[in-house]
């Protein structure tokens, strides 16, 4: 079951990389629109330092969900949906190995970006190390929740926009716990309660969506 | 039942090791639907199937982990190379690595065995697909018109593999227009099924 799980996460991660980037065009995307707000709105610091942590959070969640109408899209095409479910590996487990592979690909690259992200937005230092923490914890439960979507919405026409219609207004909670972290952090209190709420989020998630999206993985195969 | 639709009814059959069914009928006749059900994807609107007296229903992922199902789609990725494919199927079934040569060399395909799959014709992408059944050996086989897109060559070794499959015991359900000739096989003609009320 460990060799099945781990072919799973090698085969994704492997076909995000032989398509040519493909997986990492929503963390390019994702650059550059922050980019475009010290020129949007002027490279005045208190300004986007004002602005900034709500930015890099709203643009998060744009970016991961931008790449997720593909997660499980390709494999009901080809018909490697039905090949998954006839593995020996559960459902519920290949669910949560290609939920792992879009996290590597999309959160975690974002994480490891977010120093570079903070300077951009003019962001205090001491804003920089609760931010890449509070994405650590936030982005996979972001995967989680809209791989949920993504398995219902298999099949369905302009997915993307459905997706975005689904999956946006779930993503609220993390959105204001990511954005209190950084903030209470910077202000000279903790940010502590909200990345513990944050790791609740996605510990409840990690243990509920695997569940949600097998079952939604079986009416597809129907 | 296939969108609201009943496909067929009052249909009852036993398999014994050994036996291949071959489905006939037209198109839309509901030999797809059959095999998918057969499978488990799809749930019976009515009645049951069972493997060795155990309900399918009641333990679905595990009746799937000891069947091959290869329908029209080939479930194979363009990226990755052929040997790729194979290697990962077998891995998900919990096969050996080196499984995989045996499936290869089996549909001749071995000389594009490091070829990325999107570079392959429909009909070698198909002999992919079927290759699956030699590397992963699985009591029961679910093929949706396997001949599609192969060569007589490559018929002739799906039809070897077949009477190899029923030698050791194996079971196969195959919906065919008749392009894949199989000895003595036992025939279901779903056009002669009268359509349920």
């Amino acid at each position: 079951m460990i060799a099945a799980f781990g072919a799973i996460l090698r085969r994704d991660l492997r076909l995000g990389l032989r398509r040519g980037g493909d997986s990492l065009q929503p963390v390019l995307f994702f650059v550059l629109a922050l980019a475009l707000f010290p020129l949007g709105v002027g490279p005045a610091p208190e300004v986007l330092a004002r602005i900034g942590v709500g930015v890099v959070w709203v643009l998060a969640l744009l970016a991961v969900m931008l790449s997720l109408d593909r997660l499980y899209q390709g494999d009901a095409e080809d018909g490697s949906l039905e090949l998954l479910a006839q593995g020996v590996l559960p459902l519920e487990l290949v669910a949560l190995a290609k939920c792992l592979a879009h996290w590597l690909t999309s959160g975690l690259v974002l994480v490891l970006a977010s120093p570079l992200l903070a300077l951009l937005m003019q962001l205090p230092a001491e804003a920089q190390g609760v931010l890449a923490l509070a994405l650590l914890v936030g982005t996979p439960t972001l995967t989680l929740v809209g791989g949920i979507a993504a398995a219902l919405l298999i099949g369905a026409r302009r997915s993307s926009v459905l997706l975005a219609l689904l999956v946006l207004p779930l993503y609220i909670p993390i959105l204001i716990f990511g954005v209190g972290a950084v903030e209470g952090e910077v202000m000279g209190l903790s940010g502590r309660p909200q990345l513990l709420i944050l790791a609740a989020m996605l510990l409840a998630a990690l243990a509920l969506a695997p569940f949600a999206t097998a079952a939604a993985l079986r009416l597809a195969l129907e | 039942m296939r969108g609201g639709r009943q496909v067929f009814a009052g249909l009852s059959f036993a398999l014994a090791p050994g036996d291949v069914l071959v489905l006939r009928g037209p198109n839309g006749s509901g030999k797809s639907s059959l095999l998918r059900l057969l499978a488990g994807f799809l749930p019976p609107g009515a009645g049951q199937i069972a493997w060795a007296d155990e309900r399918v229903a009641l333990d679905p992922a595990a009746h799937r982990a000891r069947l091959h199902y290869v329908g029209h789609t080939d479930a194979v990725k363009g990226p990755l190379t052929a040997r790729e494919n194979l290697t990962f199927a077998a891995a998900l079934s919990g096969a050996p690595a080196s499984a995989a040569a045996a499936g290869l060399d089996g549909f001749d395909l071995m000389p594009l065995a490091e070829v990325p799959a999107r570079y392959l014709s429909a009909g070698q992408k198909r002999r992919l697909a079927l290759a699956r059944l030699l590397a992963i050996p699985r009591p029961l086989w679910l093929l949706d018109e396997p001949g599609v897109g192969l060569d007589a060559a490559n018929r002739g070794r799906l039809e070897r593999a077949l009477a190899e499959h029923r030698a050791g015991g194996g079971i196969a359900v195959l919906a065919t227009h008749g392009d894949v000739a199989v000895e003595d096989a036992l025939t279901l003609d779903l056009g002669l099924m009268e359509p349920g009320p």
